[in-house]
């Protein structure tokens, strides 16, 4: 059994090398396509798999309440135009949500309030982000301690001066030292670190609906205590004047016990939080359904990718059409003899499949060889662009810029199958034709 | 003696631009094993038709062919490329050996088609290529060979499947004198020990050193005898 398909490939093989060019041109038109395949595949799994992990990041069971502030033209229209801007989520709020979604559902929610400070110690000061949040916050977000514990529920009830640092943060206030027990300085106030995090991945904007944050500088804080000591109010200046927000929450983090009920939860607290917000000072971000936008575009992507190969995949078989032609039409004498010589059609017909899917076969495999060269060769013209059009490129999303192609699996094994398959429909034509002369004219032919 | 072949008021009819051609118009004989027989006659007489009907690679319009006792007149195109590739030994005017194969592989093409080639019959066909004085030519292509040489080739790939005859047409049509005379040689070799052939031509000396001639005219058989020095 193996011996026969062994001779067919190796005539294959033979025959082909009889026209080294025109059969070095027929592979190549085959490789561009396949790598062209697993290029385009790699880049779009590049591009999606950087917005996936994030989202995924969130968790797919969380939910995500924001404070948004108000546009301008919604501020402009309201007619008042203050110097102190009231908005957002309200503690009030979060009992809501927590009294009235049914019981069972949220298996944790977490209180959030962030606020730009500057973080001093001695000599050392860095601008941070102060979080005053409760102790589920840590689990909720998958944090690990470097040294120390995070916040516990204790710290909140007389409100105590405690907080843990992240890891940037604590190696810019105390650098070559142990933080733990010492006190770093927020505003007027004094407060005891009892433990440092462990660094931790910074996320990029999703889908405009959350901002790229960077959690390294962040200091966390009761939320009691940072009420007590901070308050609400928070000044910035901006061009000269002095702009005051008040916000009790810069966010609300809920975790449901089932992720099927996210959906339904989600559109409780949208409706429970309209009837107190109706200048939609606030956003509910739901990362399943963003994970489910970010594959759908990615689906629609791929599918785009994979009609543009094909594409170019269809090119390539007609070429191979072709060729295999006018090797038939050549070889019409040999086809005669081997007729004589007692070659059923079906041997012919196989003959001359194998030779169109040697060629094809060839070339995907060499494609995919080619394939893998799409990380070097990325990064080579990014490299070159970087050199020669500066200006031009500093123009282009962080998107194109940072983009990481990652090879799929899926996409390598689908190039192969591919190949052989073109190798198969164009080469069946001219085999066809080939088996179907007749032996006695093939043989008188010169 | 056992009997080849034997055709029986065999007839072929063509049609031509709308006219009907009788090319063989009722043609009889019958050959035995190891008889080595000249089929002659001038163009138009029917003879490249008995040929190709000879070489089961037509179909007759009528009558009966029997080779080794079975009649092959009537059968597909599946079961004539059987009975060709086990029971037809074919040597042609230009040797149509395949020019991307080897001597041996050229030798082994009619096993291939068969299901045969196993390592006994590959054997066999390397000591065929010896037999015809290409020992040490196993591995060259055609190309690499002269005509007499190839033609040689061709004689070998015949026996490869141990056939019921040789058929073969024109076989020295494209050689020297020199050349044919060597072939024609090894085909009386090969008729002395047993084989018999089936040999188409037009030329009276190559017809002159067969046993027995058959003239054909006019699609039918004008002349049958046994040549005096065979």
């Amino acid at each position: 059994m193996i011996r026969p398909l062994f001779i067919t490939l190796r005539l294959a093989v033979y025959s082909l090398l009889l026209h080294k060019l025109r059969t070095g041109l027929a592979v190549v038109g085959i490789l561009i396509g396949i790598m062209a395949v697993i290029w385009l595949v790699a880049m779009g799994q590049g591009v999606s798999y950087q917005a996936q992990k994030q989202i995924e990041d969130l968790g797919a069971r969380n939910i995500i309440v924001r404070s948004v502030k108000p546009s301008e033209q919604a501020e402009a229209s309201s007619g008042h135009r203050s110097m102190v801007l009231e908005y957002g989520l309200l503690r009030d709020d979060f009992r809501r949500i927590v009294t009235n979604v049914p019981t069972g559902v949220i298996e944790q929610a977490v209180p959030i309030r962030e606020m730009r400070k500057q973080l001093r110690r001695d000599q050392y000061a860095v601008e941070g982000r102060v979080v005053g949040c409760t102790p589920e916050y840590f689990s909720l977000n998958n944090l690990r301690m470097e040294r120390g514990r995070f916040l516990q529920d204790r710290d909140g009830a007389p409100p105590e001066n405690v907080c843990v640092l992240a890891a940037t943060a604590a190696g810019e206030l105390f650098p070559l030292e142990n933080p733990i027990g010492k006190s770093i300085q927020i505003d007027r106030d004094f407060y005891v670190v009892v433990g440092q995090t462990a660094k931790r991945d910074p996320t990029a904007a999703i889908g405009g609906s959350l901002d790229s944050q960077d959690y390294n500088l962040d200091v966390y804080i009761p939320l009691k205590t940072q009420r007590w000591r901070i308050g609400d109010m928070v000044f910035t200046s901006r061009s000269g004047s002095r702009e005051g927000e008040i916000v009790q929450l810069s966010q609300i983090t809920l975790t449901v016990a089932d992720k099927d009920q996210v959906y339904e939860t989600a559109g409780i607290i949208r409706t429970l939080l309209e009837k107190y917000h109706p200048n939609q000072d606030f956003g509910v971000v739901v990362p399943q359904e963003l994970l489910r936008q970010a594959k759908l575009i990615e689906m629609m992507f791929n599918l785009l990718l994979v009609i543009i190969a094909g594409i170019s995949l269809v090119v390539g078989g007609i070429g191979i059409m072709n060729i295999m032609l006018a090797t038939v039409t050549e070889r019409t004498r040999e086809i005669g003899i081997r007729r004589a010589l007692g070659a059923k059609r079906r041997a012919i017909i196989q003959q001359f499949l194998a030779e169109s899917v040697v060629l094809t076969g060839v070339g995907g495999l060499l494609g995919v060889g080619c394939g893998f060269l799409v990380g070097p060769a990325v990064r080579t013209v990014r490299d070159l662009a970087l050199r020669l059009f500066p200006e031009m490129m500093s123009a282009l999303p962080p998107v194109i810029m940072e983009l990481q192609p990652r090879i799929a699996w899926w996409s390598i094994i689908a190039s192969l199958a591919i190949s052989i398959s073109v190798g198969v429909i164009f080469g069946l034509y001219p085999a066809m034709r080939a088996a179907y002369m007749d032996p006695i004219e093939a043989l008188r032919h010169e | 003696m056992k009997l080849a072949l034997h055709v029986e008021k065999l007839r072929k009819d063509y049609v031509l631009k709308g006219e009907t051609v009788h090319a063989l118009r009722g043609v009889t004989f019958e050959v035995q094993t190891g008889e080595y027989i000249a089929i002659m006659g001038p163009s138009g007489s029917g003879k490249s038709t008995l040929l190709n009907l000879l070489g089961c690679l037509d179909r007759p319009t009528a009558g009966s062919y029997v080779l080794g006792g079975r009649n092959v007149a009537q059968l597909d195109d599946n079961q004539l490329s059987d009975v060709r590739a086990a029971n037809i030994g074919f040597v042609f005017q230009s040797y149509n050996l395949i020019p991307q194969l080897t001597v041996v592989e050229n030798i082994e093409v009619p096993l291939y088609y068969q299901g045969r080639l196993d390592a006994a019959n590959r054997r066999r066909c390397r000591e065929l290529a010896r037999m015809v004085g290409l020992g040490d030519r196993l591995n060259h292509r055609p190309t690499e060979l002269s005509g007499g040489q190839q033609q040689r080739v061709a004689i070998a790939r015949s026996l490869a499947n141990d056939p019921y005859f040789i058929l073969a047409d024109e076989p020295t049509g494209n050689l020297d004198t020199a050349t044919s005379v060597e072939v024609l040689d090894l085909f009386q070799k090969l008729n002395a020990r047993g084989k018999t052939i089936v040999l188409v031509t037009h030329e009276n000396d190559v017809a002159a050193r067969c046993k027995r001639v058959l003239r054909l005219r006019d699609g039918l058989v004008e002349s049958d005898e046994l040549n005096r020095r065979g």
